[in-house]
């Protein structure tokens, strides 16, 4: 190995930006991400090892700093560390009984920023997401037209959006579609 | 397009959030293997298709993932109650929460025969 | 003057601000604000297209979405070209393109006129009888002729150069329709704190006030509380008031459908703007304020150009200053004509006589016709109508007989009385009920969470339409929740107290059998129609509907479907609700396809998925094919080589050097917990307990039923975790399924799966050389045969990355499959190919990886497999446990059915001649001259021209299969029958040898 140069990452939607004056739509950074399941009884346990209390409300969030853990369903949070720390040997050091899978490169997320940010995303997204209903912090997996995505309010006009790699130009561009019709 | 209690995001969601997974409370023989052919009919292949409250397995596939139950009138499409996977069967109100008035397409058309 | 019909002073449009348009070809100007009606009128244009099957000439009927008639062709430009537009819902802009259509060679002169003389072959229901023989004839002759013959606009060829939009959007209350009802209900909501979405067809908001000028709300003339409404409305934060738009369907759980035409009424458009946009509302409550419909007279003749809805002539008048002729007479069985005989005379219109088919007209009216000198004949009707291209006089003769007068007008305004529009009601589900005192269905029993107020609910009186709705829209509020707020009150009065109304025909319909009474103007049924269809035995309304086509048409019947239902009512001597009447669908008015794929178009058609490779396959030509949603590399063509050429090549050089192939797309789940092994054991035919961590094995999933759902490699990397595998269009069904039984089934496990599919990118290195190729780049890992042999997994690094190694092969010749995290894809295969290309390898597609399985004779789960076949089956019983006391699948597989002897069994199949290959899906049969039908044994699953064998292969699902090697077998195709010889699966390196390489 020692004669051959490490490989270099390459995300999927490296150098695109899009969007509108409404919002824009521009790729996140790369993070590490970790697909976290356990039962109740684990959740002290996972919440300090990670340094992130697991939230146990449906959609909601708990942040430090730039790790976020995301509920996702009653025994299922989605943890994403923007610095990329190693998730999976700090949820293995809580020796509580959960699983975690990397999947720090199965997800890759744009934020979608600005005053018609809602609205882009209301595109192809059932949900209300509007601030009384989907406030600061509230996140959910959900549709957005034929993709999948998990949504994350990291402000009141931000919106992180997680999906799967392959599906990067799709959501990309109806959420870029999105941001231009949001404009009027 | 429906839009779905679910009681584990304990909120209403879109439908497209939704998948059907058939009739609730057929629990798989926990002895399959020696089950007789008419038994294993009976849990595989055969089912009520009522006209009126069917209790039936959605699953959030695109939300929490979770699969629960719910009693919906198959007639006006109304959910009576959705309730988590593993909880017990509901007692309804003998009053169905629809109104019995409430007709199919087919009787709305078929007024005149 | 923008138009000679247009009245000095009359209306509400600026006369200074014109637009020019054309119609065929003509050059007229219209005012801004126009309608493509009004604009027509206003230059004493009332012929505007022929009819559907009579090509009778036909002019604009009404002055709204309920128009039958004008249906015109209005282009942009090439491109931008729509048939079918109303013209009394299109605005016109500067440099519209309008035509008429259904005509030839003229509007004025159209050949198929000749239809309307040969009307009795076009009786209701001719279709079903007059062509049906001979049959030959139909598609030569019938069928051309009626589509050339019948139909409306041509469709546009160029696709469509615009773009659509698409929101979802929340609210409290949703209002229907920004009458006075629906302002009114809307300003309660509002003032009440709820979230408002307030929605209306028309250009701008005030409904029924456009037309009816006698109406004073909270002290103003009701337009201009309409529009003051409106203003203070859309100025407020928690309203959205949607003007140019129609709420199209109303589905179940408060979900309604608004079409929003954005730019269509404009000169110049952004070209950022969408033509369209679709809301997708969800409203707690939603409130019906759709108002009513007009309904037409019916009698002899009622359809020549110039005879209109007496609203239609108020709205051309009142808001748009166009006199719709200098003789205007009126026919009627209501008083609210009597008030545009009111305008008109008014506006120095000369209007000879008011018919009126009542006896007893309302007082108010009466007498104020007597002030303004209008002739008005009671107890009347008008039996008849003359006029080529428009109508020059009708003739009016006193109820039950007695001599004609004729009287002549250029124009002759009409209504029957008015109907209240409950189609988004009855598309709710809500059931409707009939009121025989008024003759008309209201609201009965609601089946979602929404109220009708005003027209549409039966309130004629417009102060109870104001308290009702202002009461509806506090209400609908309080019920959704708001809790702020102010109660409003509002006054109203109108002019004049209406009476009246009919359905049916008139006495002027006859019952001649000859007389045309039009009842649906768009299809051409007349009152004799429906009256025929009874006569031939159709008793309910559904089928009467369906025998005249009454009410098929593209406006649903709006004007025509009450005056069905009351002739055919009469006919069978029934009461109208025992005849019943037809369920209003959506969409309430024609809907564009570009609104409803809206950003489904192009590259959002559907999610193209490529793998972190994809880059550099396309680089390096390769050609794709769809499996799903994935682009996978097929086949990479050198420079001049066919597809064959290239695969052949390709299957060559992984068995002598290696190849290299992108397999990202497998499914992955990875299983996680302390019961992962008792998981898979009942997901799976196989044991797993005894699978030591760093080894795979090949597992095979039933359904419940016992037929193969998928199969795949599962590697376990811990005691506690597992990389499970799955079939590249089978991942979410997959994990699906588990997740089910999971769930469902055994939720006392300790287990939890997690998709893991694009988190590795997977490249498999296949051939005697694959471990060559890879050794130095890997770290961590002994790849020795000893350490590292068939069927195993390992983490490591590979490029400096992690790896999870397999050996493993889907070729039979020594492989690995190297998944590193997908980010890092790209880089690693290029270091690999790096190593590969000098050495003589070469990357290969998914066609050589077809063609190189089945050389091995491993099956493909739905090609080979259709969901009939089990495990037996496949010739795959090895992989079933025959220990487990339970797996998902286990007693199905004892079903009578799937034990019994003679089932179809997968085979090898050798052509007798060995360049020939066979067609995937073709039969087999054992006699290739038992006459036909013949016995079927089964069907070929995989055929390939495999160049390592130098001959064709098979693959063949054969009824008692196996018991058949060395038998011959036929293929019948349409040309030949192709003999066969029925084989084992494995047709190279039989003894598998080259796996452990």
């Amino acid at each position: 190995m020692a004669d051959q140069a490490m490989a270099t990452r390459k995300a999927p939607l490296d150098g695109l930006r899009g969007g509108s004056p409404a919002a824009t739509v521009i790729p996140a950074a790369p993070a590490s991400r970790v697909a976290l399941r356990a039962s109740a009884e684990a959740v002290s346990a996972l919440s300090a090892a990670l340094g992130v209390t697991l939230p146990v409300r449906p959609k909601s969030s708990a942040s430090t700093g730039k790790r976020h853990v995301l509920w996702l369903g009653p025994d299922e949070w989605l943890v994403i560390d923007e610095d990329g720390a190693d998730l999976m040997s700090a949820a293995a050091s809580s020796n509580a009984l959960h699983s975690a899978v990397d999947v720090s490169h199965r997800n890759t997320a744009v934020i979608v920023s600005g005053p018609g940010a809602e609205v882009a995303i209301n595109s192809g997204c059932p949900q209300d997401l509007s601030l009384a209903v989907f406030p600061v912090g509230a996140c959910s997996r959900t549709t957005f037209g034929k993709a999948e995505i998990v949504l994350f309010r990291a402000a009141e006009d931000t919106f992180r959006v997680e999906f799967w790699r392959s599906f990067s130009p799709f959501v990309f561009g109806l959420l870029s579609e999105g941001a231009v019709d949001a404009a009027h | 397009m429906l839009l779905i209690y679910c009681p584990y995001c304990e909120e209403e969601r879109a439908e497209l959030e939704f998948r059907n997974g058939g009739d609730a409370h057929i629990a798989r023989p926990t002895n399959m293997a020696e089950i007789s052919d008419e038994e294993f009919e009976a849990y595989f292949f055969l089912r009520e298709n009522p006209k009126g409250v069917i209790f039936e397995r959605w699953r959030h596939i695109h939300g929490c993932g979770r699969f629960f139950n719910a009693a919906r009138d198959t007639v006006s499409d109304r959910f009576i109650t959705t309730y988590k996977a593993g909880e017990p069967k509901p007692v309804l109100d003998a009053e169905p929460k629809t109104p019995a008035t409430v007709e199919t397409y087919e009787a709305l058309e078929g007024a005149a025969q | 003057m923008s138009g000679v019909n247009r009245i000095s002073g009359a209306g509400r449009l600026t006369p200074a601000r014109t637009a020019r348009f054309t119609f065929d070809g003509r050059t007229l100007k219209a005012l801004e604000g126009d309608t493509v009606a009004s604009a027509l009128l206003a230059n004493d244009i009332h012929l505007v297209g022929r009819s559907f099957k009579y090509h009778r000439p036909r002019g604009i009927l009404s002055a709204g979405a309920e128009e039958p008639n004008a249906l015109l062709d209005v282009s942009r430009d090439a491109a931008r070209r729509q048939p079918n537009v109303r013209a009394t819902v299109q605005e016109v802009f500067d440099g519209m393109k309008v035509a008429s259509q259904n005509r030839w060679p003229s509007l004025s002169f159209d050949i198929g006129g000749f239809n309307d003389l040969l009307s009795p072959f076009f009786a209701a229901g001719f279709y079903y009888k007059t062509f049906m023989w001979p049959k030959a004839a139909w598609h030569k002759i019938y069928e051309p002729f009626i589509r050339r013959a019948a139909g409306l606009g041509v469709t546009p060829t160029e696709p469509d150069p615009d773009h659509y939009a698409s929101r979802y959007v929340h609210c409290d209350v949703l209002v229907v329709g920004a009458g006075v009802s629906g302002l009114a209900a809307a300003l309660a909501a509002a003032k009440a704190g709820a979230k408002v979405i307030l929605c209306d067809e028309q250009g701008e908001v005030g409904g029924a006030l456009h037309h009816d000028i006698g109406t004073v709300i909270d002290g103003k003339p009701g337009y201009d509380w309409a529009q003051q409404t409106g203003r203070a409305l859309a100025a407020m934060a928690n309203v959205t008031l949607l003007t140019r738009t129609t709420a199209f369907g109303y589905y179940n759980h408060n979900f309604v459908a608004l079409v929003e035409r954005v730019t269509d009424h404009l000169a110049a458009v952004d070209k950022t703007l969408p033509r369209e946009r679709l809301w997708q509302v969800r409203a707690r409550k939603v409130i019906l304020a759709n108002g009513s419909i007009e309904r037409h007279m019916v009698f002899a003749n009622n359809d020549r150009p110039g005879i209109m809805l007496a609203s239609a002539g108020r709205t051309y008048l009142n808001h748009f200053g166009v006199a719709v002729g200098k003789r205007v007479g009126i026919y009627t069985a209501h008083d609210s004509a009597y008030e545009a005989a009111f305008d008109l005379k008014r506006a120095g219109v000369a209007v000879p006589v008011v018919v009126d088919c009542r006896q007893k007209p309302g007082e108010a009216v009466l007498e104020e016709a007597r002030n303004l000198g209008i002739e008005v004949l009671t107890g009347h009707s008008v039996v008849n109508t003359s006029g080529k291209l428009r109508v020059a006089s009708i003739s009016v003769a006193r109820n039950g007989g007695g001599g004609q007068r004729k009287i002549a007008v250029d124009a002759l305004l009409v209504s029957a009385g008015w109907t209240p529009s409950v189609h988004l009601f009855s598309q709710s589900r809500g059931k409707v009920k009939f009121d025989a005192a008024t003759e008309r269905f209201l609201p009965g029993i609601y089946a979602q969470e929404c109220l009708s107020v005003g027209a549409c609910n039966g309130t004629d009186d417009l102060q109870s339409t104001i308290d009702e709705a202002l009461a509806a829209g506090e209400l609908a509020a309080r019920a959704a929740g708001a809790e702020g707020g102010t109660q409003i009150t509002l006054t109203g009065r109108n002019a004049f107290e209406w009476t009246g109304g009919m359905i049916g025909a008139a006495e002027g319909a006859g019952a001649d059998k000859t007389v045309k009474a039009f009842i649906d103007f768009q299809h051409d049924v007349c009152a004799k129609d429906i009256r025929l269809a009874v006569r031939e035995g159709m008793h309910s309304i559904e089928h009467i509907k369906r025998f005249t086509t009454n009410g098929m048409a593209s406006d649903q019947g709006k004007l025509s479907n009450m005056h069905g239902l009351a002739i055919a009512a009469e006919a069978l001597g029934k009461e109208i609700p025992a005849v019943g009447l037809t369920t209003f669908r959506q969409p309430y008015t024609p809907v564009t396809f570009g609104t409803i794929v809206n950003h489904s178009r192009g590259s959002l058609f559907d999610p193209a998925r490529k793998t972190p490779m994809h880059a550099w396959e396309e680089a390096q030509g390769a050609e794709f094919e769809d499996v799903g949603n994935w682009k996978r590399a097929w086949f990479y063509p050198m420079a001049g080589e066919t597809m064959h050429e290239a695969v052949a090549r390709e299957c060559k050089t992984v068995r002598e050097v290696a190849g290299v192939f992108d397999a990202s797309t497998l499914g992955k789940i990875e299983v996680v917990g302390p019961d992962a092994a008792k998981f898979l054991n009942l997901m799976y035919t196989n044991a797993w307990d005894n699978l030591k961590p760093g080894r795979c094995r090949y597992g095979i999933m039933l359904r419940d039923d016992g037929f193969i759902y998928d199969d795949g490699v599962v590697g376990r990397i811990a005691e506690d975790r597992f990389h499970v595998t799955t079939t590249t269009g089978g991942a979410p069904r997959v994990l699906h399924h588990m997740e089910d039984y999971l769930q469902t089934e055994f939720p006392h496990l300790k287990v939890w799966l997690t998709s893991t599919t694009e988190q590795w990118a997977v490249i498999a290195v296949q051939g005697p050389k694959a471990r060559e190729i890879i050794a130095p780049l890997v770290e961590g890992i002994d790849l020795s045969n000893e350490a590292f042999p068939h069927m195993s997994v390992a983490e490591g690094r590979i490029c400096g990355v992690p790896t999870r190694l397999f050996r493993m092969s889907f070729t039979g010749e020594l492989g690995f499959e190297v998944n590193v995290p997908a980010d890092y894809g790209q880089a690693v295969w290029e270091a690999i190919w790096a190593r590969a290309e000098p050495m003589g390898a070469c990357a290969y597609g998914t066609e050589t990886m077809h063609v190189l399985r089945a050389e091995k004779g491993y099956i493909i789960v739905g090609q080979d497999t259709d969901g009939t076949v089990t495990p037996d089956d496949a010739g795959l019983s090895w992989a079933v446990s025959k220990k487990k006391p339970d797996f998902v699948g286990i007693r199905g597989l004892k079903r009578p059915d799937l034990v019994r002897d003679g089932r179809k069994q997968l085979v090898g199949l050798l052509t007798k001649d060995p360049k020939v290959v066979l067609e995937e899906g073709a039969q087999i049969v054992a006699d290739p001259n038992e006459p036909k039908p013949m016995t079927m044994l089964g069907h070929v699953t995989s055929a390939y021209w495999s160049p390592n064998c130098g001959r064709s292969i098979a693959m063949a699902l054969v009824a008692g299969g196996r018991a058949r090697l060395g038998q011959t077998l036929y293929v019948p195709m349409a040309d030949r029958t192709i003999a066969v010889e029925v084989s084992d699966m494995v047709f190279f390196d039989k003894e598998g040898g080259r796996l452990h390489g």
